[in-house]
């Protein structure tokens, strides 16, 4: 792991507690993602892609225990910053959020004026440090920021497309539709300059008209100022759009990460080569991983896609190979040899 | 615009609900077994000068007369006259009128001012001890008879401790009344002791009052905001570093609360009904004693007129509260 | 059945109201055996009048001489009467009324539910005053005036959930596969309102025993000499301060009766039904 990636995650293990027992959701998960790059987080329901990315931005739930791991950013351990800085510094300012849901995620009852502004107000990049108040309700918002960050907030909705910004800002979120919800989530997201946006199932929610729009629109305004995104999805065509490279999960544990281009055409994990192999198509029949998605209460042991994978052998179930490189990597002691075709 | 649709849907649905109100404690009222006509003619007074006194009252008509008499003469703002004080009911009920609003606020402004804050600590301090004490009390306060407290807040504070006076409004003479609100007119008189004499006497009723309301106020706040510290926008606030303490008082608090505020007009049920026994209580020359005494005497007329300004305040409360859940919820339909 | 027992049992708070009722019940049963005096309950005895409280009067003598223990234990009896009484008789009333009013869609539904509302506009102590005074103080009058001003909120209950069960898809069909009205309503609606109407039928009851206590405060309830607490409270009035155990003894037992239900109430709204949020009021 060389020291110029912006987020490395290191062997990452998260249990929850539920009523029926202790589920171990992340298994020693490694994740890097290299500065002004997007990486897809690729896996199915359950795989612990976003809580992965919650973990990331500190918003896990209450019953969620961090058993051990590091999240660096930019050098510093995220897990073990005192919770003002993090809240103050890091959240919101160098780490963004863009959610799944744009219909819940803003206030019904707030114009989106008054969010957007409320946001600027304690992480716009040209607050200072001096800035200071009686407490959090007194805090003042200084005119002269309070134009700059409006005259910004206009700009970049222009930029996303938002019809008439100005009269927007004195909108309800309930008056915006869904892509527009999510165009101005990422407004948000770009208006405070973070280094990173973690992007949780952007275009799920969704019609699938606007989903490519929205993609689209995410990678060229992080393009253009140099963000990284982490962006979780578990649909494949989403990451093959948009994404530098791709990590692959499973179960709790990191299987493969690749450049996107090298991912499809040579992918060396079984269970990434399952899955390509799953993806319809038109010339042969429909093709599935035999099997079912283990319980996270009593997972396999070792590698937990063993019990499903043609290659697997008794190593398999005992422990797992160690991370290595990090543009491309592959957890499988059985890894597949380069294929004769490409992928389609 | 919203507004005056608003408050035209409301005057619309009073008209019918409070036609059949009136109808109904008409006909209770009217089937009464002691005939206060008789009551008012005198002891020694004959038959015939019983009958001639209820012709002229217009007592002897049937009863659907009498009621479409009665609504005919709402119309026209006349409440009737008080068969026992011999002064119009409209007369009476007004002069008392601001002796029950004076206090139903004061109980108001304690429930709210206090129970809001508590009910938030509550929620965001979910199953801490505090949270479960103050849950105890809210249901304390909901088992308490009004009428009992009232007293053992007598037996304490004006009794045995003397710091509070017993009843009353006011020790001596009344400030010149401007508003009928004596603890307002003393201060608007400028005379300082009216002011402390008259908030002294109003301490004791209005806090026995706010009981109940409060212990409401606070279990409809915490389940709010509970409620409200689920949805996702709170999440998302989290995650992008908002204040935490702006999130609840800001945020959290201003959904939680368009819930709360359509309770409000429960709540005014609440104080309302509270008022006729706590005024009887603590002798409080309000709407509430004349009701009593009313009802003791059957003035037909008194307790007739007393509904009506009931159900009157009572349209008037849920208007208001319709008006401010419109005010903090913009998006203008019921949630 | 037995699951939401259990599940009751575990809330602490539901388990104590499930013990104050069950403790008030018990002494109202068995007031001859446990109350001290039970023949001086009715009795004057003028030379024991306003004692304090001591080993032979628990609790102190009232204005009459009577014991003010025994008299409590006794009035268990009266609150207990009139409250399962005039409650049932609210449920029995509402209930129906409810039920029809909201699964069929007569006009007369309708109009049941604008005169329920015009009950419900009021606050219930005005219009039980009302009645009761109207009709003469005594325990059935009392009774009577709270069934008649208490059964809409049963009414009204049942007919909102009613009105949203009509919509739900598995009733669309068991109407579309042609089973009776009635069978439906037996089988499927009864039963998912069941549970509030069992949430407010123990909160009514705390409810029911407050307005009747203030009934009997303001001298409207069962008269002289019955140990109604309410009226026991206002006896005491005169004599304070120096008798002070005179009203505190009423009092506590309406205040633990009360709570009591209450606290089983909310333990039977959380346990049958946690996703109603709705306004916890009376």
């Amino acid at each position: 792991m060389t020291a110029s990636m912006l987020l490395e995650v290191c062997d990452l293990r998260i249990s929850f507690a539920t009523e029926s027992g202790v589920s171990r959701v992340l298994d020693g998960v490694n994740l890097s993602i290299g500065r002004g790059r997007i990486m897809g987080l690729v896996g199915e329901s359950g795989c612990g892609k976003t809580t992965l990315a919650r973990a990331v931005l500190g918003i896990l739930a209450p019953n969620a225990t961090i058993e051990g791991g590091a999240i660096r950013f930019d050098g510093q351990d995220l897990l073990s910053m005192p919770r003002h800085l993090l809240q103050r510094d890091v959240k919101g300012r160098r780490i963004a959020f863009v959610p799944q849901d744009p219909y819940g995620a803003f206030n019904p009852l707030f114009r989106i004026g008054a969010q957007i502004m409320e946001l600027m107000k304690w992480k716009s990049p040209r607050r200072q440090q001096g800035e200071r108040g009686l407490g959090t309700l007194l805090t003042s918002y200084p005119r002269a920021r309070r134009r700059a960050d409006r005259q910004a907030a206009l700009a970049l909705l222009e930029e996303v497309q938002i019809p008439d910004p100005e009269r927007a800002l004195r909108k309800l979120p309930g008056e915006f539709s869904g892509g527009q919800r999510q165009r101005l989530m990422i407004t948000m997201a770009l208006l405070t300059a973070p280094d990173l946006i973690i992007a949780d199932e952007p275009t799920t929610a969704l019609d699938v008209t606007v989903q490519a729009q929205i993609l689209k629109l995410l990678k060229s305004l992080a393009k253009d100022r140099g963000v990284s995104v982490l962006l979780t999805t578990h649909d494949l065509g989403t990451a093959y759009e948009i994404c530098d490279d791709i990590t692959v999960m499973y179960a709790g544990q990191e299987m493969e990460t690749a450049p996107v281009a090298e991912f499809f055409a040579n992918p060396h994990h079984p269970y990434t080569a399952s899955l390509l192999e799953s993806l319809p198509d038109p010339t042969r029949e429909m093709q599935e991983i035999g099997g079912e998605v283990p319980s996270l209460l009593s997972p396999p042991t070792g590698c937990r896609f063993h019990p499903r994978c043609r290659h697997a052998s008794a190593q398999c179930s005992t422990a797992r190979p160690s991370v290595s490189g990090d543009r491309r990597m592959v957890r499988c002691f059985h890894p597949q040899p380069p294929r004769q075709e490409g992928c389609s | 615009m919203r507004i005056l649709a608003l408050i035209a849907k409301r005057l619309l649905w009073f008209v019918p609900t409070a036609a059949g109100l009136i109808a109904v404690v008409f006909f209770i009222s009217r089937v009464i077994p002691s005939d206060p006509v008789a009551l008012l003619a005198g002891e020694t007074a004959s038959r015939e000068s019983i009958e001639a006194l209820r012709t002229k009252l217009g007592l002897d008509r049937p009863l659907l007369v009498q009621l479409f008499d009665y609504y005919r003469q709402l119309l026209q703002g006349d409440l009737g006259t008080s068969l026992f004080t011999t002064r119009p009911v409209s007369e009476d009920l007004l002069a008392r009128l601001p002796a029950t609003i004076e206090l139903t606020l004061a109980a108001m402004l304690i429930a709210v001012v206090v129970g809001v804050p508590l009910g938030v600590i509550s929620a965001t301090r979910r199953n801490s001890p505090l949270d479960h004490v103050l849950r105890i009390l809210t249901v304390g306060g909901l088992a308490i008879a009004s009428f009992w407290l009232a007293l053992i807040l007598q037996l304490t504070f004006a009794m045995k401790l003397g710091i509070l006076p017993l009843q009353g409004r006011i020790t001596g003479f009344p400030p010149p009344a401007v508003t009928g609100f004596m603890t307002i007119d003393a201060l608007l008189a400028g005379r300082w002791d009216r002011f402390t004499s008259a908030l002294a006497h109003l301490t004791l009723p209005a806090v026995t009052l706010a009981v109940p309301a409060l212990a409401t106020v606070v279990r409809f706040t915490r389940a709010g905001v509970l409620d409200t510290l689920g949805k996702s926008f709170v999440v998302y606030q989290d995650a992008i570093g908002i204040p935490h303490s702006l999130i609840v008082w800001k945020y959290v608090l201003r959904n939680a609360l368009t819930s709360t505020v359509t309770q409000i007009g429960l709540l005014f049920g609440i104080l309302l009904a509270g008022a006729v026994v706590i005024e009887t209580v603590f002798q409080w020359p309000g709407i509430g004693t004349y009701a009593f005494e009313a009802i003791l005497q059957s003035d037909y007329a008194g307790v007739m007129g007393f509904t009506v300004y009931a159900g009157g305040i009572f349209m008037l409360a849920n208007l208001l509260v319709d008006i401010a859940h419109g005010i903090i919820d913009p998006r203008g339909g019921r949630t | 059945m037995a699951h939401v027992l259990l599940r009751l049992a575990r809330d602490r708070s539901a388990l104590l109201g499930l013990i104050l009722v069950v403790l008030v019940v018990l002494a109202a049963v068995l007031a001859p055996v446990i109350s001290t005096h039970p023949e001086a309950v009715w009795d004057m005895n003028p030379a024991n009048r306003l004692k304090p409280p001591s080993g032979e009067w628990l609790l102190g003598t009232d204005r009459m001489g009577a014991d003010i223990y025994s008299r409590v234990i006794y009035g268990a009896r009266i609150t207990l009467l009139i409250a399962f009484v005039a409650v049932g008789t609210s449920l029995l009333i509402g209930v129906p009324i409810g039920l029809w009013a909201g699964w069929n869609d007569f006009w007369i539904g309708e109009a049941l539910m604008r005169i329920s509302d015009v009950f419900l506009a009021v606050p219930q102590i005005v219009l039980a005053i009302a009645i009761a005074q109207t009709l003469g103080p005594s325990i059935e009058n009392v009774i009577l005036a709270l069934s008649v001003t208490y059964w809409p909120w049963f009414a009204r209950l049942v007919y909102a959930e009613v009105r949203v069960l009509k919509n739900e898809t598995f009733i669309e069909a068991a109407i579309a596969l042609g089973v009776p009205q009635w069978r439906i309503v037996m089988q499927h609606v009864l039963p998912n309102v069941a549970s509030p109407i069992i949430v407010r039928t123990s909160i009514g009851m705390g409810f029911t025993i407050l307005t009747a206590a203030s009934l009997g405060f303001l001298g409207l309830g069962a008269p002289p000499p019955a140990p109604e607490w309410g009226r026991m409270i206002s006896e005491s009035r005169e004599f304070l301060p120096e008798a002070w155990w005179y009203a505190l003894a009423p009092g506590l037992a309406i205040f633990a009766v009360v709570m009591g239900f209450n606290l089983l109430g909310d333990g039977l709204r959380d346990v049958l039904d946690p996703r109603l949020r709705r306004a916890h009021d009376r």
